[in-house]
């Protein structure tokens, strides 16, 4: 079941390589739109079928290359489970929203549909190699959508930054793996069989290293301050539906490396540089929220916004580590925030990102200062970016909530300064989607009036509407009846945390 | 022990090989030009009769033939990839050998540099090291002056001057080790060196300098920095098959060939080759990135390329004697390079421009469009490459960096890693103009069609994805290989 779910996108990629090259446009995305429906629907099976407890459901495991102790094998649990149902919603709208895609449609679809197995197989991987495969892949088939389908000029310089930069964080989680590798015996990558055996939950300087090259590699991903730095061109200069999947499910990558291999499998040294992780999310959440601030163009805004977002993910984790302060439910109350907050971060910067690409769609530019007033003729792309905004700023109401109050909750009897500079966060977050309503919304019309903007100031089109409206839906209903999340989530994070504890 | 015997029924494949060469001069002195593609039909069939017979004596116990050569695992992994790389070299070299009047010499020079690059590989004595060194060096001094242009007469004299110079340089440090321990077979002269070393009557200088000397040639052949210098000029000033096996077939020779001197006849504790080879390592890796950075020729950047390649290989090398992950790591990794290596060349072979074959980065503009399978096979190449997964060079990164990271070696596993990274970017560089959209317009235009190099590009990519997916049922399936010697 979960190899058909995490295949399925790739079987339809070769069966439409396979035919003619003269199919319509419009069909092709069509067959996406199906695939990504049919997934979908696997997926909610897959959710509804699925056991209580922690152990992994629906695990398919064979040999691969068994002299090396590496095998194909997958499983889900209530840590991963939840990101392969918003993997799918997400490609599902970045779908409907490529039915106005013009360029090169067919390797434009192809490339997706890829990207999706590429994403759905990291989030099911239970062996290190096989993980490794996957996050590698996601960074050449994302190269290649902002190289491709970036906008022209410096895109081709950020896409090679981003697989510069995320590469090597790649290959310094290789590094990582091949040290827990070489430590359990007999060497295996099986994370079950390592999470079993433990090799290094006594800590120590080898343990110490290990966390180091694997904590570097997620960073970079991540990513937290200092690593950020190829974030906000690649955003910048990715299309709308790239930046959408980069930012939903690609950042995810890196803090669900963090939950699924780095605590369980390097307790101890967890538990060691736990502040050290949870001062790195403080940072990268106030910094990522005065530096959105500060920015002028639409699309960047939004991508600091998500360092800042990924930064209470962090806090959230690190928390789990201080095992000395604070009891046992508060620390699962964080980590429990910080699995929500991947979901919903998800959801609600994939709606933004989408969004961002309409306005560019209409004026081809993201300038902030270009545009005003546009509330009253685009009443429903106003009222739908207005909605994404307060649910990304953590209003009550939005999954944002529930995620940030339960991380806050659960860390500060933890570390109680830390934590409450990181509010702050918030704060600012709040102020920067408010100038940014302000400014593209309110006031006299204006609209940027460049060369390549002919045609004139339309509202949300329906696939647009389509594909948007249902993210924000979701992140509605995470936020109001959080429950069905919440039941398979915590008690994952409860396990999760009694490893970490020792 | 090791059974030891004069069976000639063990030597198939290099009697395969020799056996075409001969045959095929003499067949191609009497073949009209037209016929002549007969010889390269006659160089496959070697192959083929070569692989069928190494995948029969797998099981056969390992033993030492005419005293001088080990018939393994590791000699028939060699063999192995040899006579694969020769098979794919052969394909892709059709359409540029094919029809030339020269044709005969091609695929004769061709045969006779495997038939070295084998026997170094299996070579257990000093003095048949050398003599194959000089098997797999002579006829590629000709085949790289083959095409007779300016670019490849110069390739070939600066492959031979330096060539000449290591191979001296070789036979003196056979000599000074010979002084130092007194035979030249790798088993004895290890107990000699030894013996002597306890016995406080060694020389570790003298055994020092035999080694590094010796080392100096078995460099040249793979290579490796320093020695590196004549691979940028050969891999531009040749036919891009011509270079693709210049620069693949011998190294697999050298590779294995260290890989069985250092640890098979140098006690580490005599003269400390690990730390030597590391730094060999360390240094082929960076300077051969370094210098691929900003080529605008195709060749010369797969060329420095490939010194930077060997530099990972010789990782393995490196902690050959401290972990049991070497073997199999150099032999993966061998294998894995050798596929992708032919693959890019291959497709630099396919493309053409209206005035020749394609040379720079810009040739490539727009390829992805004008031939969609072949620019796929390429960016899959150079992905591999650097070592993406799911490619079979990544298996060989992955294995080449525990054994690095197990034998101790940690920090050259990082430079690896940091070295890695850099490829990546010029590798990049040759992918970006492929993706290119604003590619000329003229696509229409006559060119030469290379249907065989094409082929042979896109069928070396497809395996290099097969074994980097399927590397579990080929090493089940050739258990032999994982087995350390």
């Amino acid at each position: 079941m979960l190899s058909l779910i995490v295949f399925l996108p790739a079987l339809a990629a070769l069966v439409l390589l396979a035919l003619p090259a003269r199919l319509p446009d419009r069909a092709v995305v069509g067959a996406w739109i199906a695939v990504a429906l049919a997934d979908l629907a696997l997926v909610v099976a897959a959710w509804l079928r699925m056991p209580t407890g922690t152990a992994f459901a629906f695990e398919e495991q064979l040999p691969w290359i068994p002299s090396a102790g590496i095998s194909y094998h997958l499983g889900v649990d209530g840590l991963s489970l939840p990101l392969l149902a918003m993997t799918d919603v997400l490609f599902l709208a970045c779908a409907v929203f490529a039915l106005r895609e013009t360029r090169r449609v067919r390797s434009y679809v192809l490339l997706f549909l890829a990207l999706q197995t590429v994403c759905l197989g990291l989030f099911a991987a239970l062996d290190l190699i096989l993980f490794f495969l996957f996050f590698d892949l996601s960074i050449v088939f994302m190269y290649f959508v902002i190289a491709g389908w970036g906008h022209a000029g410096r895109a081709r310089a950020a896409a090679l930054k981003f697989f510069l930069y995320t590469f090597l964080g790649s290959l310094a989680l290789l590094l990582g793996f091949i040290l827990l590798f070489l430590a359990a015996r007999p060497h295996t990558f099986d994370i079950v069989e390592l999470a079993v055996a433990n090799p290094l939950a006594a800590g120590g300087p080898y343990a110490g290293l290990t966390l180091l090259a694997i904590g570097v590699g997620l960073a970079i991903k991540t990513p937290t301050v200092p690593f950020h730095t190829w974030l906000p061109p690649a955003h910048t200069e990715a299309p709308a539906t790239g930046s959408a999947i980069l930012a939903g499910v690609l950042l995810k990558m890196g803090t669900y490396g963090l939950v699924r291999i780095a605590m369980p499998l390097l307790p101890a040294s967890w538990r060691q540089y736990a502040l050290v992780v949870l001062l790195v999310g403080v940072v990268s959440v106030v910094y990522g929220a005065l530096v959105a601030l500060a920015q002028s163009n639409l699309k960047r805004m939004i991508a600091y916004t998500s360092i800042n977002h990924m930064g209470y993910v962090l806090v959230g984790v690190g928390a789990a580590g201080l095992v000395a302060a604070g009891d046992a439910q508060a620390r699962t109350l964080a980590t429990t925030g910080a699995l929500v907050q991947m979901v919903s971060h998800g959801l609600i910067t994939g709606a933004l990102f989408l969004l961002a690409g309409v306005l560019y769609d209409r004026g081809r530019t993201y300038e902030l200062g270009d545009w005003s007033g546009l509330a009253a003729r685009t009443p429903r792309f106003a009222a739908l970016f207005a909605i994404a905004a307060f649910a990304s700023l953590g209003l009550p109401g939005f999954s944002g909530f529930i995620a940030e109050f339960q991380i806050f909750t659960g860390s500060l009897p933890a570390a109680p300064v830390p934590v409450a500079i990181a509010v702050t966060g918030i704060l600012v977050t709040a102020a920067l989607f408010l100038v940014a309503l302000q400014r593209i919304f309110l006031g006299p019309l204006r609209t940027p009036d460049a060369p390549g903007t002919p045609r004139p100031l339309v509202d949300l089109r329906p696939s647009e509407l389509v594909a948007i409206a249902p993210l924000l839906a979701l992140a509605t209903l995470v936020g109001i009846a959080p429950r069905f999340l919440l039941d398979l989530v915590e008690p994952a994070a409860a396990a999760l945390n009694s490893l970490v504890a020792g | 022990m090791e059974m030891m015997s004069e069976d000639p029924g063990a030597l198939v494949p290099e009697l395969a090989l020799l056996g075409a060469a001969v045959l095929g001069l003499l067949a191609g002195s009497w073949l009209p030009r037209g016929r002549q593609w007969l010889v390269a039909v006659l160089a496959a069939a070697a192959c083929l009769t070569g692989l069928v017979a190494t995948a029969l004596a797998r099981t056969r116990p390992a033993e030492t033939v005419f005293g001088s050569y080990a018939v393994d695992p590791t000699t028939n992994a060699a063999r192995l990839i040899v006579l694969v790389a020769l098979l794919v070299a052969v394909c892709a070299s059709v359409d540029t050998a094919r029809g030339h009047r020269r044709e005969t010499e091609y695929w004769v020079l061709l045969l006779l540099g495997a038939l070295g690059a084998v026997l170094m590989a299996g070579a257990t004595d000093l003095l048949l090291l050398f003599a194959a060194f000089l098997l797999a060096s002579i006829p590629l001094y000709a085949l790289v002056g083959w095409a007779a242009t300016g670019p490849a007469t110069e390739a070939s004299m600066k492959y031979y001057l330096s060539g000449a110079f290591a191979g001296i340089t070789m036979l003196t440090g056979v000599t000074l080790l010979y002084a130092a321990g007194g035979v030249t077979a790798y088993d004895p002269l290890r107990e000699n060196l030894t013996t002597a070393a306890a016995d406080g009557r060694s020389m570790p200088a003298l055994a020092a300098v035999g080694l590094v000397a010796v080392l100096a040639g078995l460099a040249f052949k793979a290579g490796a920095a320093p020695a590196h210098f004549w691979v940028p000029d050969v891999g531009d000033g040749t036919p891009a098959p011509v270079a693709g096996i210049v620069t693949t077939i011998p190294k697999i020779g050298a590779l294995v060939a260290a890989f069985r001197l250092l640890p098979g006849a140098i006690p580490a504790e005599v003269v400390d080759w690990p730390l030597l080879v590391a730094i060999l390592a360390a240094v082929s890796m960076t300077l051969g990135n370094l210098a691929a950075f900003l080529q605008t020729s195709v060749q010369r950047l797969l060329a420095y390329s490939a010194v930077s390649q060997v530099g990972y290989v010789l990782m393995a090398v490196a902690v050959a004697s401290r972990t049991p992950q070497a073997g199999p790591a150099l032999l993966l990794y061998l294998a894995a390079y050798a596929l992708t290596n032919l693959g890019a060349f291959a497709v630099a072979a396919a493309v053409t421009t209206p005035d020749g074959p394609a040379r720079t980065l810009d040739d490539f503009r727009g390829l992805a469009r004008r031939r969609p399978v072949l620019a796929a096979a390429l960016v899959v190449c150079l992905l591999g490459l650097v070592g993406t997964p799911p490619t079979a060079v990544f298996l060989g990164k992955l294995a080449v960096f525990t054994a690095a990271v197990d034998g101790g070696t940690a920090w050259l596993t990082v430079l690896a890693v940091v070295n890695t990274v850099a490829s990546l970017f010029y590798y990049l560089r040759w992918i970006a103009p492929v993706l290119a959209l604003d590619g000329d317009a003229d696509a229409t235009a006559p060119q030469r069609t290379r249907p065989w190099a094409a082929a042979t590009a896109v069928a070396a990519a497809a395996a290099t994805l097969v074994l980097g997916v399927g590397a579990g049922v080929a090493l089940t399936g050739l258990p032999s290989l994982l087995v350390t010697p």
